[in-house]
């Protein structure tokens, strides 16, 4: 191993002396303005006692010279050998033309132009997207006509994957829920004296209402993201256009069973998102209010509509289809680069999520008009 | 910089790496001299890259000594396997850009992250890279996704030599590329070679760079080096695999072509 020398110049009359090693470490050390006044006016570099050269100090040799020449001066090399001659060669050939930089003025009519754009592909994106809808749904359709079509073992597989996995988080999430509207409700209730109502108040909110929306928006971020980040890495390794020319086709294979499965698994979840948050309700109304299981559930049967619960059921594969859709529908955009997985993991995510909760209020509007 | 003695920049001792029970290397003995460009041929799935990734110290060899610069890569400081990776440069196969930035800021990256150094200078050496490597001035700019594979190979040679490094290893630079290209990159292999100094270590399936760019070649088989040295010594050695490797028909037309120079 070379004992790394200093590196150090000299002004010799007209003659400017190099010394010791030229190497990056150097250069980046090196005060360059001190450096260009001291070679000003100089007409020679000697490079002979250079020990070591690498590009950036080739490029430090080539830009004095190219400094001095802006100064009208003419600064030559001297003593390079061979090697040397040859990377300083290199990179003068390789120097970056001289770059203005280009100032950006954003004006008002840039900011409408931005606008107008993202406008535009937000529009496009809702066409695309109803389209990935239709054909999936027209898919679905063909495999009710064909039901040979229908890929068995992989939607018993994601039936595993996104219904029996989710069963614990969602009965946890729910059994929550429920002993929180029961502990808060009753702290309201109390003040009338009508602490009984506490069992409508969760048996209608958590049947209606928030027993789906919760599992959801849970298996939103648990099956919705899996599928666009499998979906995505299967079409980053282009293993969709293999399956593409060898006559398979994708949303026959990996998106229809996934948006099955999510559909009948998610009403599945639901229900049981719907027990854990009334049973949830009920030991927090024993344990704080004290009305026990009996007149719970008495008055559980006799006060509230089975309606609440059908409303809760119907918007359960609606929902499904929502986050199934959007989910392998971004996996499908996935482009060349690992980014693009990631930001659109997290476009499904929220995207799904706010549009169940946007059918959700088109839906409390719909069972209104209804009367249900 | 003046090579006097044969110096051996690399040196690999008894390695043992394996897979599970899969056995790659067993007892791999292999010396890289200081300057010279080496192609590491071998069969699929005779490990060559797996060596190269055991050298640069991305793998734990279950058994062996693996010395760099005269130092070894596993038994050593933070700070001396630091200052070994300035040193060296990994050009992977298909380039294994950062696909979030553009092969400027790619290139930039080894110099903002070993050297303080000003943001201009940076770019200036950046682009100097960039033309090194016959990348377009307009590639600077452009994302990985953007780049063709020829395009990502250079700009991956180029993020590899950003540091001027001493060593490089070259995982398959020219597999994929048409033979132009494949050819292309291998006069530039050897001129950046002469004009920086650079030692190469060539893992390659390509007969066309053995015979038009490397001093030695070293053959693995049969879980270890079998043979070290120039083209005509392997000629002489006597295993079915190299036998036929180096007097089958592709090996007549790549010695052919690169006589015809």
């Amino acid at each position: 191993m070379t004992v790394p020398t200093p590196f150090e110049v000299t002004r010799n009359g007209s003659r400017l002396v190099a010394r010791g090693d030229l190497l990056i470490d150097a250069v980046v050390a090196l005060d360059r303005p001190s450096l260009v006044d001291q070679a000003r006016g100089a007409s020679v570099i000697d490079i002979s006692g250079v020990t070591r050269i690498d590009t950036a100090g080739a490029w430090l040799l080539v830009d004095l010279q190219l400094q001095s020449a802006a100064e009208g001066g003419a600064l030559t090399l001297e003593g390079a050998n061979e090697v040397e001659a040859q990377l300083i060669e290199t990179v003068r050939l390789g120097m970056p033309p001289e770059t203005v930089d280009v100032v950006q003025v954003r004006s008002l009519g840039d900011v409408l132009e931005n606008l107008g754009r993202k406008v535009v592909r937000g529009a496009r994106k809702a066409i695309e997207l109803i389209s990935f809808l239709g054909q999936v749904v027209s898919t679905l359709a063909g495999t009710v006509i064909h039901p040979r079509r229908l890929r068995m073992t992989s939607l018993v597989h994601h039936c595993q994957e996104v219904g029996l996995n989710a069963v614990p988080i969602v009965a946890l999430m729910a059994f929550l829920i429920g002993v929180v509207l029961a502990f808060q409700g009753a702290a309201q209730l109390r003040q009338f004296g009508a602490e009984v109502f506490v069992v409508d108040l969760i048996a209608i909110s958590v049947l209606r209402e928030l027993g789906i929306l919760l599992t959801a928006i849970i298996v939103a971020g648990r099956s919705g993201s899996a599928f666009t980040a499998a979906i995505g890495s299967m079409k980053m390794r282009e293993e969709i256009d293999a399956m593409r020319t060898i006559g398979l086709d994708p949303v026959t294979i990996l998106v229809v069973p996934r948006v099955l499965a999510l559909m009948l698994m998610l009403p599945a979840l639901g229900f049981i998102a719907d027990i854990a948050g009334l049973v949830g309700g009920a030991v927090m109304s024993w344990i704080e209010l004290g009305v026990s299981p009996a007149v719970f559930q008495s008055r559980l049967v006799s006060n509230t509509d089975v309606w609440h619960f059908g409303v809760g059921m119907i918007k359960a594969p609606f929902f499904a289809l929502i986050i199934g859709i959007i989910g392998c529908f971004e996996g499908l955009k996935v482009g060349g680069d690992a980014e693009s997985l990631g930001r659109l993991t997290s476009t499904s995510v929220v995207l799904s999520i706010f549009l169940v909760i946007v059918a959700d209020a088109m839906f409390s509007i719909f069972f209104a008009i209804v009367g249900v | 910089m003046t090579v006097s003695a044969i110096e051996d920049i690399i040196r690999v001792r008894g390695l043992v790496t394996r897979f599970g029970t899969h056995t790659v290397h067993d007892g791999l003995d292999l010396d890289v001299r200081r300057g010279e460009i080496i192609g590491v041929v071998g069969g699929s799935g005779t490990g060559k890259s797996v060596l190269l990734r055991a050298i640069v110290g991305l793998l734990k060899p279950d058994a062996g000594k693996i010395e760099v610069f005269g130092k070894s890569v596993r038994d050593t400081s933070d700070d001396d396997y630091r200052n070994m990776r300035r040193r060296w440069g990994v050009m992977f196969q298909d380039g294994a850009l950062f696909s979030s930035l553009t092969v400027q800021q790619n290139v930039e990256a080894p110099m903002r992250e070993q050297l303080q150094m000003d943001a201009e200078l940076r770019a200036v050496l950046a682009g100097i890279k960039v033309h090194m490597v016959g990348l377009p001035e307009d590639a600077l700019s452009k994302h990985p996704a953007e780049l063709s594979g020829g395009m990502r190979k250079r700009a991956g040679f180029a993020r590899a030599i950003a540091l001027d490094p001493e060593i490089v290893f070259l995982d398959e630079p020219t597999a994929g590329l048409d033979p132009i290209g494949a050819a292309a990159f291998d006069i530039l292999i050897k001129q950046l070679q002469a004009a920086l100094g650079l030692t190469v270590f060539l893992v390659t399936h390509d007969l066309d760079s053995l015979y038009a760019i490397c001093d030695r070649v070293a053959v693995l088989a049969d879980k270890r080096v079998l043979a070290v040295g120039t083209l005509e010594d392997m000629l002489a050695v006597d295993h079915p695999w190299v036998q036929e490797y180096f007097h089958g028909p592709r090996a007549r037309a790549a010695q052919t072509t690169a006589g015809g120079h």
